[in-house]
């Protein structure tokens, strides 16, 4: 065996292996950030009384468009709410008056943060707190307004 | 009374040469990170072996990669057809390559096609006494040897995985997308929703070098240690494929119990 051949070839094996971990990479696997390599974010808190099953790297849209992903959630013990910290990509300004609700995508989908955009003239800023929220649907609770509903009109 | 003495102290003869058989590796394995130096300043030495481990064992992999892809997107579609979640194909093909199959299958695959391979050529190098030769020469054969193929075996592990995982999320592709008409856009946008770099991909390739690792250290011990006669060659390199395989699987157990 040659040792120019020998070169060639390792040279296209180690090029195959590289090419497939760049595939890897980057069509198969998204990595935590919104968007490819969207390194400008800012930071923006949020207060839920239930976040029912919501994780980190879930993600936060406008109008089902994923503008940011979850990075932590906490308990804030003196007021016993959940904390949800998010981050958000730098191209979508907020207003100050956006409420945040979470939703679930289809009957038993993964839980993602929705937020709705208000009216106002001022932006939120890195590690401002959204103010206006709603918990997440718990199924248990629904069926137990229904029950009691049902039972009041009997 | 005297022949279940005896037959009690065979039960712990296998366990004795197992522990026998730790130490020698680990003392092999120290032996080999001291002379890692040398094959450097010979590059030749580790092209050759790169050419004999990797690129002789892309057809292999890209073949049985495809086929393992295939065989999971349809046994997917049968399954989540029942749940009405279809959608989901291409996540569940990619997770199970990138996180077990891949590694896994992969470093098995090494062990039969390159390991033994590597088993029988130091086992024929000891029967033949061209390592007793390289001795008298004042050449160290674990410098000349041993550590050119230990630096391509784990080089070449990693990336024969990496081909492994795209080349049977191609066949799953193919399966689910060309055969069965699931819309393309679905498979690689749920694919891309469930794995996640840091967890899955990079998780995945730190499995395969330490699979690399094990089963090239397994492959040239077993050659060392060989009877230097064709029966001990020939058992040499049956044990290699034996152990190795085994102890990529228990590795596994214990790498996914670590990682995920």
């Amino acid at each position: 065996m040659r040792r120019l051949t020998i070169d060639l070839s390792v040279g296209i094996f180690v090029l195959i292996g590289i090419l497939c971990l760049t595939f890897l990479a980057f069509r198969v696997a998204t990595s935590n950030t919104p968007g490819l390599g969207a390194t400008h974010t800012y930071t923006l808190y949020a207060n839920f009384n239930n976040i029912g099953s919501l994780k980190v790297t879930a993600p936060v849209k406008i109008s089902g468009f994923v503008v940011g992903r979850i990075t932590s959630i906490s308990l804030d013990t003196k007021t016993y709410k959940a904390v949800v910290i998010m981050q958000i990509n730098d191209n979508y300004k907020l207003s100050t008056d956006t409420s945040a609700e979470i939703l679930t995508t289809g009957l038993l989908g993964e839980q993602y943060i929705a937020l709705q955009s208000g009216a106002d003239n001022e932006y939120l800023k890195n590690g401002d707190t959204i103010s206006i929220t709603s918990s997440a649907i718990v199924l248990e609770e629904l069926i137990g307004k229904f029950m009691t509903n049902m039972t009041g009109k009997n | 009374m005297k022949y279940i003495f005896v037959r009690l102290q065979q039960l712990g003869h296998p366990f004795a040469e197992f522990i026998l058989h730790l130490g020698g590796i680990t003392s092999m394995l120290f032996e080999i990170i001291i002379s890692l130096g040398y094959p450097f300043r010979k590059f030749f030495l580790i092209m050759k072996e790169l050419y004999f481990c990797g690129v002789r064992s892309i057809v292999i992999i890209t073949v049985s990669g495809w086929f393992v892809g295939m065989v999971l997107g349809l046994q997917g579609y049968n399954t989540l057809q029942r749940f009405g979640s279809v959608s989901i194909l291409g996540s569940v093909v990619a997770l199970s390559l990138l996180r077990e199959l891949g590694p896994v299958l992969t470093a098995i695959l090494f062990a039969a096609r390159a390991g033994s391979g590597i088993t029988a050529e130091i086992g024929l190098m000891k029967a033949t006494e061209q390592l007793d030769a390289m001795n008298v020469m004042a050449v160290n054969p674990i410098k000349r040897i041993v550590a050119p193929k230990f630096i391509a075996g784990i080089v070449s592990v990693p990336l024969l995985s990496a081909l492994f995982n795209v080349s049977g999320i191609m066949g799953g592709y193919f399966v689910g997308v060309i055969l069965l008409k699931l819309d393309s856009g679905t498979f690689w946008s749920q694919m891309q929703d469930s794995v996640s770099l840091h967890n899955d991909v990079i998780n995945g390739i730190i499995k395969s070098f330490i699979f690399g690792v094990a089963v090239t250290l397994i492959s040239v011990y077993q050659g060392f240690i060989a009877k230097p006669t064709a029966e001990g060659v020939a058992i040499a390199t049956t044990n290699t494929v034996v152990s190795g395989a085994l102890t990529v699987l228990a590795l596994d157990f214990i790498l996914t119990a670590l990682m995920f």
